[in-house]
This record gives structure tokens, C-alpha cells and sequence, in this order.
């Protein structure tokens, strides 16, 4: 999983219908020392985060099986809201 | 596989099921030369590894759902082992 931050909430009307009822925020990718790097992703959420949490986020295959019905076009998906990180860095 | 040093501790209360009881902990790669370099992954520990430690970091889901037992778990960052020694040639 990689640290990101969620900086806004998407909402499409218009998706491919086996993306409806999935909530899309705007995730900032995080380097290390938690400034932004990166392109910002969109991802489907599983643990309603909100505008400005920190949050972990994966991508591949991984972030299809995270969504209750697992056969969804997702690539990123936010696993969990980070209460804090701890490190040497 | 690759080696890597665990550079910090993640705590999250918010997260999808599958990461309940595991330690999540952030992983920088090792170049050739040793060093731990680049982004970190965040990565479930299944050795009590900790922050300073060089582990085997694995990064793939089948391999992670092997290890989780869990044919439905969307994990793919796992850590599999602690380094005693890599001796370079």
C-alpha cells in the first residue's frame, strides 16, 4: 500500500455502470517525509475518508477485491485512514 | 522479493477488515549497494519485524494471499522475513 492524502471527492453521474455507487476521492500520493509527490489518483473508498485525511491506498487487482462486489474496473482503492506514522526518516 | 529496511510504523483504526490485527509497517527499498533508497511501501508484518530491521519484502497479491491463506484478501505488500546478512560480491 502506498500513503496518500485525500485532497477532494469526485462525483461522476456519468460512469460505467459496474463503477455506480462507488465513492471517488481525489488522492494526493505522499513521499516519505509526507509532503505530496506525484500525480494526484482518483480511487474508489472503503472506509469513508474524508477531504484531508491521510490515508493507504492500493492499486492493481487488489483495489477490485477490496469492493464488495469484487468484478469492478477500480485500480486504486483506499484501505485505510492513518492515524500516524512513526519512523526514523 | 526484495530487500528492504522497515523505516517506519504505520497505526490506522479506520481500514478495511483485512488489515485488522497486523502490524503495518513502511518498507524503503535496498540499492545495490545497501542503502535504503526511494519510496516506501506499507506492508503487513508477519515476522514481528521493526523499524530498523532489513526484511524481504514481498509485493505481489497471489504470493500475499498464499501467505494470508485468504484466496479473497486484496493485500499484496507483505513481509516475509528479517535479513541476518546479504553479502555482496
Amino acid at each position: 500500500m502506498k500513503l496518500g492524502k485525500v485532497i477532494g471527492t469526485v462525483v461522476a453521474s456519468t460512469v460505467d455502470s459496474s463503477l455506480e455507487g462507488a465513492k471517488l476521492l481525489l488522492v494526493q500520493p505522499l513521499a516519505d517525509d509526507l509532503t505530496p509527490s506525484g500525480t494526484p489518483i482518483v480511487a474508489c473508498d472503503t472506509v469513508q475518508a474524508g477531504q484531508g485525511d491521510r490515508v493507504l491506498y492500493e492499486g492493481g487487482r487488489e483495489a477490485a477485491m477490496a469492493l464488495a462486489n469484487w468484478f469492478n474496473p477500480a485500480d486504486a482503492t483506499v484501505m485505510a485512514i492513518v492515524d500516524s506514522v512513526d519512523g526514523e526518516s | 522479493m526484495i530487500a528492504g529496511r522497515v523505516v517506519g510504523t504505520i497505526t490506522a483504526t479506520a481500514k478495511h477488515p483485512v488489515l485488522v490485527s497486523h502490524k503495518l509497517l513502511m518498507v524503503r527499498p535496498l540499492n545495490a549497494a545497501g542503502q535504503a533508497e526511494g519510496k516506501s511501501t506499507v506492508a503487513l508484518d508477519m515476522v514481528q519485524a521493526g523499524v530498523g530491521d532489513t526484511v524481504l519484502l514481498l509485493d505481489e497479491g497471489n504470493s500475499a494471499r498464499t501467505i494470508l491463506n485468504d484466496g479473497q484478501a486484496p493485500v499484496r505488500a507483505v513481509i516475509v522475513g528479517i535479513v541476518d546478512t546479504i553479502d555482496r560480491a
